[in-house]
């Protein structure tokens, strides 16, 4: 592998996303629309000069036609990507390698999700066979607070108080997100006396069911001042795939996120990160579930492993801590739709690093990290993203 | 000598206490409780617990039968029996049959594998009873019938009971039926049914085999006979000439219920459990005719060991909130499931492909560095190497807790749905759902064994897989 391939090669110059919720009055196409049109208004790029796009989506739709049928382009090289939960984030990682070999300079990339034309409260099931049928994305996550707490002799009680300090975070955090799909405080105590999802995980401990799209401009990094000053760089990826070891290894403990670990290592390495803790300056990680951050916490190095309460006590990923994490409220307070999350986290950073964050940003950030994953413990598929300003 | 290798018992873990059932009914109850299988078992899966509970006192390379009596077969059309010895993992040679149709189906069973085994055509068979029937809602049956099975193995060494004489007779009476359409028992006028069905029937077929064998009541040490209820159960014991204090086998009414075709062989178990040798006991059989054995203890029971007792199954135990849980259970009413998942998929395909993995809860055990995995795939989850495994069964091993969630969430008839994930003591990881478990109760590091079930009816079939219990 050039660890060098990518860093600061490929250039973000336009970033769009529509509101995240439950848009009963909007299709696919729509949000498609919003969201790509949103992008290239930011950028100054109109859709005649776009080159190349991919679009993400896990469920919506298939074929790069999803893209195509909406903004009415012809002939146009679309891919549609799809890689669980990573989706948009995986979108963009082939888009920069598409820019990054030199083949395409301008191309767009777009993540989309629609899950409330489903009628269901959660995700559709997958088949899947009977030796693991009807388990839940939060019964899943569950196994691994369980087994996170015993491993580290927290308390059950204790327990679900550092996990409701997140969701009380990233609802605050999302109050201050005018897209967020929630923009509502809650108390520490609604979070702990929420109504039971997957013991020990409450309601509050779970993102919600969201549609939305999310897209992005990219383009080589030679051509982006044309565009704009403030663009956004492309630092480095990673990418690790689980064997789905948790439930066959009985080597596999549920306390841990080895793989994220690894994917966080890849990008670490492409963007020349040695001390994650102090280097970056903000986060948006992927609470699908509070304890997927916490254990994320302490895969992607930020707290020492079994520590990340500490740093939770102290508040160190608060938007006025050391080093804020989720600070437009995460899949928790945002949404999570599938196929834009990754974007949506892109998004972020890229508004953060812009400065244009408003009343939730952060003092000069330079360094942002971005992770999407799917999966549970034991069954992982997390995605790095690092972007940084230009020098 | 022909007789009884091996007996095994299952009751299932749930109990409802009677009065639930008065109090949601008006009426009165007639006292203790009942055994009720859980959402997830039905005849198929006790039958495969029984049988799992006999062969652990039999030599299951000698099984050349399976035979499976009940009148409860999930299935109409298809055989229960391959099921089970599916989930047993008999070799595909045996030779499997349901019998069924009748309350006397079990006595039947066994006297074909009796003849079988005399004829020399089957070194042993299994042959199960196993019973899940519906009393009518608010009927007296509903408070009688209690779900349960037992297990015998027939062979001609190491009997531990000889069968040393046999008496059969038909009679065709419309007493208790239920055609291809009824969910719920039917039944004529009692007395009738009671007086000149089961009373003189019982009576012909007991006095029959005594002068045949040329025994009187005082020779037999326990006397095991179906009786639809406790009452008539003495009463027979009378007209027998039997003493119902010493002679007779506790028809477990207070604990267990009617079990139907299972009920007279659930009591021999229960009798075996106590037998010594040279005891005789009687044993007969109700249902369009009547069945009598006389059996007669040998030496070798003295050193028989491994099936648990019924007193064992009747001990551990949770007893069920509310008859409305029990309503549940049976699917009585429909029952609201939520806007969350659309009902489970299958595919009779992935089904037959897997079976060797979701019938009989095999894993794979590398051949290059040893260890053990469960689902079995090609390669090895430790080591990689490829292709190179073979089969071996886990549904005898125990298990640790490794951890586990109680999740609301997903659905099930008995919410919160416990996923755990299971160190066993070969050495395998066994992710599974648990079930017969009280939610306080679960503790990371507890013992759990597997246990067949059934997981959901998805596609218009009954779809089995293994989950895990707390140890019973």
């Amino acid at each position: 592998m050039k660890i060098d391939a990518i860093r600061d090669k490929v250039a973000i110059i336009g970033m769009g996303c529509t509101k995240f919720g439950e848009h009963w009055d909007m299709s696919v196409d729509d949000m498609v629309i919003e969201a790509s049109y949103e992008a290239m208004q930011d950028s100054g790029v109109e859709l005649k000069d776009i080159e190349a796009a991919w679009v993400g989506t896990a469920v919506s739709g298939g074929s790069g036609m999803l893209l195509s049928t909406p903004l009415k382009t012809r002939n146009l090289p679309i891919t549609r990507v799809e890689n669980g939960c990573g989706t948009g984030m995986e979108a963009l990682r082939n888009a920069a390698f598409g820019v990054a070999c030199g083949l395409y300079d301008l191309v767009l990339v777009v993540g989309v999700e629609k899950l409330k034309d489903s009628g269901l409260s959660g995700l559709p099931e997958f088949m899947t066979s009977l030796y693991a049928q009807g388990y839940t994305a939060p019964g899943r996550w569950a196994l691994g607070a369980t087994r996170y707490f015993q491993a580290y002799e927290v308390p059950p009680e204790e327990g679900k108080k550092l996990l409701a300090k997140i969701a009380v975070k990233n609802h605050h955090n999302g109050s201050l997100s005018p897209k967020a799909h929630f923009r509502k405080e809650i108390s520490l105590e609604q979070a702990i006396n929420a109504p039971v999802v997957a013991w020990p995980l409450g309601l509050f401990d779970c993102c919600p069911t969201t549609d939305g799209a999310a897209a992005a401009v990219i383009c080589a990094t030679e051509i982006a001042k044309r565009f704009r000053d403030d663009y956004i760089l492309i630092k480095g990826f990673g990418v690790a795939m689980s064997a789905g070891l948790g439930k066959e290894d009985i080597d596999y403990h549920y306390n841990e996120l080895p793989e994220t670990e690894a994917a966080a290592n890849q990008a670490y390495a492409m963007a020349g990160i040695t001390n994650p803790r102090q280097e970056i300056d903000l986060a948006a990680v992927h609470d699908c579930f509070t304890i997927a951050e916490l254990m994320e916490y302490e895969a992607i190095g930020f707290s020492p492993k079994g520590r990340a309460r500490d740093d939770i006590e102290a508040g160190t990923f608060t938007l006025e801590g050391d080093l804020p994490v989720n600070t437009d409220g995460g899949l928790k307070s945002f949404g999570h739709p599938i196929g834009a999350t990754g974007l949506r986290m892109c998004y972020e950073a890229y508004t953060q690093l812009q400065g244009k964050a408003g009343p939730r940003q952060v003092k000069d950030p330079k360094l942002a990290y971005c992770m999407a994953q799917f999966g549970h413990p034991g069954y992982l598929g997390p995605f790095a993203t690092i972007l940084g300003r230009r020098d | 000598m022909v007789g009884i290798v091996s007996y095994g018992a299952y009751a299932p873990f749930y109990r409802l206490k009677r009065e639930e059932i008065a109090k949601a009914w008006g009426g009165s109850s007639i006292g203790g409780e009942k055994a009720i299988a859980n959402f997830d078992e039905d005849s198929i899966t006790m039958a495969v617990a029984a049988a799992m509970d006999c062969l652990k006192g039999a030599k299951r390379h000698e099984i050349d039968g399976l035979y499976l009596a009940t009148t409860t077969s999930p299935y109409r059309e298809k055989q229960a029996a391959a099921v089970v010895a599916g989930a047993l993992d008999l070799p595909r040679g045996v030779l499997t049959g349901d019998f069924t149709g009748s309350l006397r189906s079990a006595t039947i069973a066994l006297r074909a594998a009796v003849d079988a085994v005399k004829a020399g055509s089957a070194r042993s068979i299994l042959v199960v009873a196993s019973e899940c029937r519906l009393g009518t809602p608010g009927s007296d049956f509903e408070q009688l019938f209690g779900d349960g099975a037992a297990a015998f193995v027939i062979g001609g060494s190491g009997v531990i009971a000889e069968i040393e004489g046999e008496h059969t007779h038909f009679d065709e009476i419309i007493d208790l039926w239920r055609t291809a359409d009824d969910d719920f028992v039917k039944s004529w006028e009692d007395r009738f049914v009671l007086d000149e069905g089961y009373s003189l029937n019982m009576q012909e077929a007991v006095s029959s085999i005594m002068k045949k064998q040329n025994l009187g009541p005082s020779d037999l040490a326990k006397a095991v006979f179906y009786t639809p209820d406790a009452r008539r159960h003495i009463e027979m014991a009378k007209k027998l000439g039997l003493d119902p204090k010493t002679q007779v086998q506790d028809p477990m009414f207070a604990q267990l219920g009617n079990t139907g075709t299972a009920f007279a062989p659930m009591m021999l178990a229960a009798a075996l459990s106590e037998a010594e040798p040279g005891n005789r006991i009687l044993l007969a059989n109700y249902g369009d005719g009547c069945d009598a054995y006389l059996l007669r203890i040998t030496e070798a029971i003295n050193g028989f060991s491994g099936p648990r007792s019924i007193k064992g199954h009747l001990e551990s135990k949770g007893t069920l909130p509310s008859y409305g849980q029990y309503v549940r259970y049976r699917q009585l009413m429909p029952v609201e499931t939520g806007r969350r998942r659309p009902a489970p998929v299958s595919s009779a395909v992935a089904l037959w492909r897997d079976r060797q993995m979701l019938l009989s809860l095999k894993g794979a055990k590398c051949n290059s560095c040893g260890r053990l995995f469960f689902p079995p795939q090609r390669v090895c989850v430790y080591c990689r190497a490829k292709d190179n495994y073979e089969m071996v069964g886990l549904s005898d091993m125990k298990g640790e807790l490794y951890t586990f969630n109680k999740d609301q969430l997903a659905f099930t008839l008995d919410p919160p749905l416990v996923l755990s994930v299971v160190n066993l003591e070969g050495g395998c990881r066994f992710y599974s759902q648990m079930t017969d478990r009280d939610p306080e109760k679960i503790q990371i590091g507890m013992t759990v064994e597997p246990t067949f079930r059934k997981m959901h009816e998805a596609e218009g079939y009954h779809n089995y897989f293994w989950k895990c219990r707390p140890l019973r």
